[in-house]
C-alpha cells in the first residue's frame, strides 16, 4: 500500500508581467523559501527535489533545472525535471508525491516557474514545422477550433466564455498573488473586447506572467508532525494520448476521461460534484472551464455551460466553486500555472485561503492539462487523512 | 500565507552593495541578445515521400495496415497501433474544412499573412486525420465546418518540397458535409456507415 502523503508547505510568488528585480535563482528561491516558511521547515530537512517548467526555447535556457540547483537547495540531492508542456506544474506534483507514496523519499520540494518576460511564448508555441504550413497563432489558434466544435455541439449561449473570464477576474480580486487585478472591469468591457483567435476574445485568454509556485511534500509522519493544518493527498493520476489520430475527440479527449475516472476512484468519490469543495481546473481560455467541468464528470455532457449561466462556479453562492485564486485566466507563469492549481486546492482544505477561502472546504480538486490537450495531471487533496 | 506577496521574505531581501567604482554607473536591468542557430534539417523517409511529391503537386499518405485509417501527412506509424506504415497513398487536393480559427493578430514570421486570416483542420477525400491549411477566397465570416475546399498552388515554375506549395484552400460551392461527419467526427460516421453495409 501507498505511503500516506500530505502538503505540508505551499510558497508562491506574487504573479506579474515582469519580475525585474529578480533573476530566475531569485525567483525560484522566493516561492521555495515560502514553502519551507510554511511548512516550518528548513533546506536541511529536504531529501529530494523535483522541478517543472515549459519546453526549455520559452526562455532559451537549456535544462536550466541543472544551474537553478543551488537556489534549490538540491546540490548533493536527488534533482528530477519533468517535462509534459502546459500541464507540467500538475504532472510535477504528482511525480514528486510518488517518490513519497513509494517510501523512497519522506520529505520532497516541488517547484514549476517561468519568467515569461524573458520569452515569447506565442513565438514559441508558432515554431515552423518542415512538414506543415506556418499558419498557427500560438495556444490560442490551436484551441479556438476545439472551442467552436463544443459550442457548436452544446449550442451553448454565445457569452458563457465571457461569463467565466468576469467571473475568475472577479475571483482573483480576492487574490493578493494573482496577476491580473481588474477592480473597475465591466462584463460589458469583457464581451466588447476584441477578437484575437476567433471566438476568443482578448478578454477571454490567460495573461503573461512571471511567477513559481512551490510546495513541501511529506510522508504520514510528517503530516503528523506538523503544527500547522496540512492537506492529505487522496487521489493523483497522470494520463497522455496522440494529439491527432483518427476519431480523436479533442473536446472530450479519453486521456482527460480516464484520468479523471482514476483519481475519482483512488479518492473513493462517486458524487463529484456533491463531494469536491472547490474545483481548481486548468482553464487558460474562458471556454474550457464548461468543456472540462463535463469532461471530468462534474454533470452530465452538454451541461457544462449550465453550471456557469446559473452561477454555480461563483465563489458567492455556488454550490460548486471553480478556480476561486482567480485561475490560470488570471495569472499564467505557464510552469507554474499546474502547480498554483494543486496549491491553491491545498490551501483551501487547509483553510488558509484568505479571502478566497470556500466556508468549510474539506477536499479540493487540482487539475492541469498540456500540449494539444493530450497531456494530463490530477490530484484530490482532503483535510481528513485517508481511510484506506 | 498572510504576508504581503509583493515583499520578498526578509531572509532573501538582503542589501545590495556595488563596488565604489560603479556608484555612478546607470543600473542595467536586462539585456536583450537576439541569437540564431542554423541546421540542415533531414526527414525521415515519411516526411521525405510526403515533401518530394510536393514538388509534383501530390499530396501523399500513409494507410494503417491495421484498420486502413489514412494519415496525412504521413509519419512512418498508426500512433493507435504502433505499428509501421510503409504504404503510401495518394490523396486529391479537394477536402472539407473541420474545425477552424479566423486569427485576428499577427504571428512571428508570416508578415505576408493579411489579418484576419481562417487557419483551418483540412481533411482530404480519403484521409481520416485532419492537417493545417489557410481557407481563403471567401469571407471569413462565411467560413463553416464542413465547408467543401480545393487547393490553390503555385505556379508550376515555384514549386518545391514543400507544404507551402498549396497558397491556400477554396470553397468549392458544393453542398456543405454534416458537421457530425465533419471534421474529427468524420472517422465515427465512416465506421457507423461501413458497419451499416456489412
Amino acid at each position: 500500500m501507498a505511503e500516506r502523503t500530505a502538503v505540508l508547505g505551499v510558497g508562491q510568488t506574487k504573479y506579474q508581467t515582469t519580475r525585474g528585480d529578480v533573476s530566475l535563482p531569485g525567483l525560484v528561491r522566493e516561492a521555495a523559501y515560502r514553502a519551507l516558511e510554511d511548512a516550518e521547515l528548513d533546506w536541511n530537512d529536504i531529501d529530494a527535489v523535483v522541478v517543472g517548467k515549459a519546453p526549455d526555447f520559452f526562455e532559451g535556457v537549456m535544462q536550466p533545472e541543472l544551474y537553478l540547483a543551488e537556489a534549490l537547495g538540491a546540490v548533493g540531492k536527488p534533482l528530477l525535471r519533468v517535462h509534459t508542456a502546459g500541464s507540467v506544474g500538475g504532472s510535477t506534483a504528482v511525480v514528486a508525491a510518488s517518490l513519497v507514496q513509494a517510501g523512497i523519499h519522506r520529505r520532497v520540494l516541488t517547484l514549476g516557474f517561468e519568467k515569461q518576460s524573458e520569452s515569447n511564448a506565442t513565438w514559441a508555441l508558432s515554431l515552423p514545422q518542415p512538414f506543415s504550413v506556418s499558419i498557427n497563432a500560438g495556444a490560442g489558434g490551436y484551441f479556438s477550433p476545439i472551442i467552436r466544435q463544443y459550442m457548436a455541439r452544446t449550442n451553448a449561449p454565445e457569452l458563457i466564455g465571457c461569463m467565466v473570464a468576469f467571473k475568475d477576474r472577479q475571483h482573483a480580486l480576492r487574490n493578493p498573488y494573482a496577476h491580473l487585478q481588474q477592480k473597475d472591469l465591466t462584463f460589458d468591457q469583457v464581451v466588447e473586447s476584441p477578437m484575437l483567435w476567433e471566438p476568443i476574445r482578448f478578454s477571454e485568454t490567460c495573461p503573461s506572467s512571471d511567477g513559481a509556485c512551490a510546495l513541501v511534500l511529506g510522508d504520514e509522519a510528517a503530516g503528523d508532525a506538523s503544527t500547522k493544518p496540512v492537506a492529505w493527498l487522496h487521489g493523483a493520476a497522470l494520463r497522455s494520448e496522440a494529439n491527432n489520430f483518427p476519431g480523436r475527440d479533442e473536446v472530450n479527449p479519453q486521456a482527460s476521461r480516464d484520468c479523471a475516472d482514476d483519481v475519482f476512484a483512488q479518492a473513493g468519490i462517486t458524487d463529484r460534484r456533491g463531494e469536491i469543495d472547490e474545483v481548481e481546473i486548468y482553464v487558460p481560455f474562458s471556454w474550457y472551464e464548461p468543456m472540462w467541468l463535463e469532461s471530468l464528470g462534474f454533470c452530465e455532457i452538454g451541461d457544462g455551460w449550465k453550471l456557469v449561466e446559473e452561477g454555480a462556479t461563483h465563489l458567492d453562492g455556488g454550490d460548486l466553486p471553480v478556480n476561486c485564486s482567480g485561475g490560470v485566466l488570471s495569472s499564467n507563469p505557464i510552469g507554474a500555472s499546474g502547480m498554483i492549481r494543486f496549491a491553491e486546492a491545498a490551501l483551501q482544505v487547509r483553510g488558509m485561503a484568505g479571502d478566497h477561502q470556500v466556508d468549510g472546504a474539506r477536499k479540493a480538486f487540482g487539475h492541469a492539462y498540456g500540449g494539444g490537450a493530450q497531456y494530463y495531471a490530477m490530484w484530490i487533496v482532503g483535510s481528513d487523512k485517508p481511510t484506506s | 500565507m498572510s504576508a504581503d506577496p509583493r515583499i520578498p521574505p526578509a531572509a532573501l531581501s538582503g542589501e545590495v552593495s556595488l563596488p565604489e567604482q560603479l556608484a555612478d554607473v546607470e543600473p542595467v536591468r536586462s539585456v536583450r541578445t537576439p541569437i540564431r542557430l542554423e541546421y540542415d534539417f533531414i526527414p525521415g523517409s515519411a516526411s521525405s515521400g510526403y515533401l518530394n511529391a510536393f514538388a509534383d503537386r501530390k499530396i501523399l499518405g500513409q494507410r494503417s495496415p491495421v484498420d486502413g485509417a489514412v494519415f496525412v501527412p504521413p509519419r512512418g506509424v498508426d500512433p493507435r497501433h504502433g505499428a509501421a506504415t510503409p504504404d503510401y497513398v495518394e490523396l486529391p487536393d479537394t477536402g472539407h474544412v473541420g474545425g477552424f480559427c479566423v486569427t485576428r493578430l499577427p504571428i512571428p514570421g508570416r508578415d505576408d499573412l493579411e489579418i484576419p486570416y481562417v487557419s483551418a483542420w483540412i481533411h482530404l477525400d480519403g484521409a481520416d486525420i485532419g492537417f493545417l491549411g489557410l481557407v481563403a477566397g471567401i469571407d471569413t465570416s462565411e467560413v463553416r465546418m464542413g465547408m467543401r475546399v480545393r487547393a490553390v498552388w503555385k505556379p508550376d515554375d515555384e514549386l518545391g518540397r514543400t507544404a507551402e506549395n498549396i497558397l491556400y484552400w477554396a470553397p468549392t460551392g458544393e453542398p456543405d458535409i454534416p458537421v457530425t461527419a465533419a471534421g474529427t467526427n468524420a472517422w465515427h460516421a465512416k465506421q457507423a456507415a461501413a458497419g451499416e453495409q456489412g
